[in-house]
């Protein structure tokens, strides 16, 4: 049984084919990464699996069971949960508010229930916050908690969004970027976060990055695409040194 | 300044977060529930007016404010409530039946709108709705043998276990009750899943997607919960004209309405209030001053809509956060006196969002 796989998945925008017959599969457990140039259609393949865009063919199963025609909505039940490359988060709600939306697939209550604020909810509640403050002691965002999320520097909205996908208690997590935009501190301790999300929470990541010393630091394997086509799949470093991915980032050698 | 020292997660749920809010909000509740006693009969039938717009901004307040759908038809559930109520009454039902079932009618009709309009955002939103007014005004016009049509329709006074509420004041104490409901209500929503669920779509639809959040089916419970609020107000602003024309419900009050939400502050509960007591007050304030303008100014036709406008572009334009927006800065000043900085709530050009999928 494989834990997730993408099976020959395409799509196209009118006559662009941003991402053609891409298969791979992810390991339970294991920290997987795609790379490639820009607008190779890395994100694309986030979108297709957040079921955000509809493929054109092709086939993705997630813990034996097919995920490729499920709403949008229900991906994240299924223990899928994403990030976004430019960072979505609920800019007018505190860092605790937008973790406990992170929760909303294990909120249970219904709206006259939630009217009246009964005692359930208020029990619910309760719970979900003692969850939420698990993630923030996890991530270290004890200072920021009642902080409105416009108000915060860019690297602390990184690490809030990726709070905001553990809170939903996945399985597996989609990292678009999770360090672009930070310095290099910062990004040594995203490269700790998530390799403790692998070790100690033991959550399957699947993540586009640009930064190869943290892709080669935290990677158990790597899918490389240019075109909206694979390059090359293998470990970190095969990957690295596969021609056809050099040629891909640097160009042709001009030889005289 | 206060400073909180949370000991448990209840303190972050509570409603009344600290002892200030006790004494102030204790106060104030003391100050409306002694008014009937001190106050000219006039003032009791304004403030009792200016309850029932405090009701309908709730209503107003969950869609525009929290859960970011612009409405411009918000008359139309009024209507529905007046003209629900009215009927019931003269059909011989109860007046807290009535009422009740006026509310449950409008955010029934909610729910059904919405339905269509679920996956519009923005301006085209806003446009669905205003037709929707404007569909529902006309069917008031043509269905006479319910709503008397031009006619009008005459409304029975209130009457609740054998007791008629003629008197202003029992009125008064009718939407208050009603109010204090619907504000408790609408708190108890957004410190709830589904509040925050409204304010996760308001602020990005594809995150709250990819949160689970059913955004067709939160957008369909934001607005029958509106309904069920904007036509309760209804219900009680039909009592208030004691006599239902449909020019009553026309675009006009649409506007006023969401002009109520944005001048007393868009996604706070504080700005409904204000909102309405600012709206409320607004015609008053414009009789007062006519005798004081040069007649070719104060006998203007269309004085008053003018002013709206002129109004909700003003707020827009400098104060988006509204009254309460306003209020909030005026405490922080207090509060940091004599540290505070112009600067502290400068709009900033925030980060662009860039390549987000629609």
């Amino acid at each position: 049984m494989t834990f997730f796989s993408a099976k020959g998945i395409s799509i196209e925008f009118g006559g662009i084919r941003a991402v053609d017959n891409v298969s791979f599969d992810v390991d339970k457990g294991s920290i997987y990464t795609i790379v490639g140039p820009n607008g190779a259609g890395k994100t694309t393949i986030f979108n297709i699996i957040s079921r955000i865009y509809n493929l054109t063919s092709g086939k993705i199963t997630f813990e034996d069971q097919d995920i490729t025609h499920l709403p949008t909505h229900q991906v994240v039940s299924r223990g899928i949960a994403r990030t976004f490359q430019n960072i979505e988060l609920f800019d007018h709600a505190t860092v605790l508010h937008n973790l406990l939306i992170g929760r909303h697939i294990h909120c249970k209550s219904g709206l006259l229930s939630d009217l009246f604020f009964l005692p359930s909810v208020k029990r619910m509640e309760l719970e979900h916050r003692r969850r939420v403050e698990d993630v923030i002691d996890f991530l270290d965002l004890q200072h920021y908690r009642d902080q409105l999320i416009q108000n915060l520097p860019y690297g602390v909205r990184k690490i809030v969004e990726l709070g905001r996908a553990l809170c939903t208690d996945p399985k597996m997590v989609l990292l678009d970027e999770p360090a672009s935009g930070l310095n290099v501190d910062e990004t040594e301790d995203m490269a700790f976060w998530i390799d403790d999300i692998k070790k100690l929470l033991g959550i399957t990541v699947i993540m586009v990055e640009h930064n190869m010393s943290l892709v080669s630091q935290v990677s158990d394997r790597v899918l490389a695409i240019n075109y909206g086509k694979v390059l090359a799949e293998g470990s970190p470093r095969e990957v690295q040194e596969n021609p056809e991915v050099i040629k891909a980032y640097l160009g042709e050698e001009d030889v005289r | 300044m206060r400073f909180i020292f949370k000991t448990s997660y209840l303190q972050d749920i509570r409603l009344l977060k600290h002892n200030g809010y006790v004494f102030w909000y204790g106060l104030l509740l003391i100050a409306i529930l002694l008014a009937p006693l001190l106050l000219d009969e006039f003032y009791i039938g304004e403030m009792a007016f200016i309850f029932i717009y405090a009701i309908a901004g709730l209503g107003l307040m969950i869609p525009v404010g929290f859960t970011g759908l612009p409405s411009l038809g918000h008359a139309a559930f009024m209507a529905i409530g007046a003209y629900t109520n009215a009927y019931l009454l003269s059909s011989g039902y109860s007046f807290l039946l009535s009422v009740a079932l006026a509310g449950i009618i409008s955010s029934l009709v909610g729910g059904l709108i919405a339905v269509p309009l679920k996956r519009m955002t923005g301006i085209y939103f806003a446009i669905a709705t205003l037709a929707f007014a404007i569909i529902v005004e006309e069917i008031i016009v043509h269905w006479e043998s319910v709503t008397g049509g031009l006619g009008g329709l005459a409304v029975d006074y209130p009457v609740i276990l054998g007791f008629e509420m003629g008197e202003t004041w029992q009125f008064y104490f009718i939407c208050l009750i009603v109010l204090l409901l619907v504000l408790l209500g609408t708190l108890n929503l957004i410190r709830s899943p589904s509040g925050r669920a409204f304010i996760a779509i308001r602020d990005s639809e594809i995150s709250a997607e990819s949160m689970g959040i059913n955004l067709s089916y939160y957008k369909i419970k934001s607005f029958a919960i509106s309904g069920l609020f904007t036509g309760l107000a209804g219900a009680l602003f039909a009592h208030r004209l004691a006599y239902l024309a449909p020019d009553a419900f026309n675009f006009l009050l649409s506007i006023q309405l969401l002009m109520m939400v944005v001048v007393g502050g868009l996604g706070t509960v504080h700005g409904a209030i204000l909102g309405a007591i600012f709206v409320g007050l607004l015609p008053q304030a414009i009789a007062i001053a006519k005798d004081y303008l040069p007649p070719f100014i104060g006998e203007f036709p269309g004085l008053e809509p003018g002013l709206f406008g002129v109004i909700l572009v003003l707020f827009i334009v400098f104060e988006p956060m509204g009254l309460y927006g306003r209020w909030i800065k005026f405490k922080l000043f207090l509060e940091m006196f004599p540290l505070y900085r112009k600067a502290t709530f400068k709009r900033q050009k925030s980060y662009l969002k860039t390549e987000r999928v629609q």
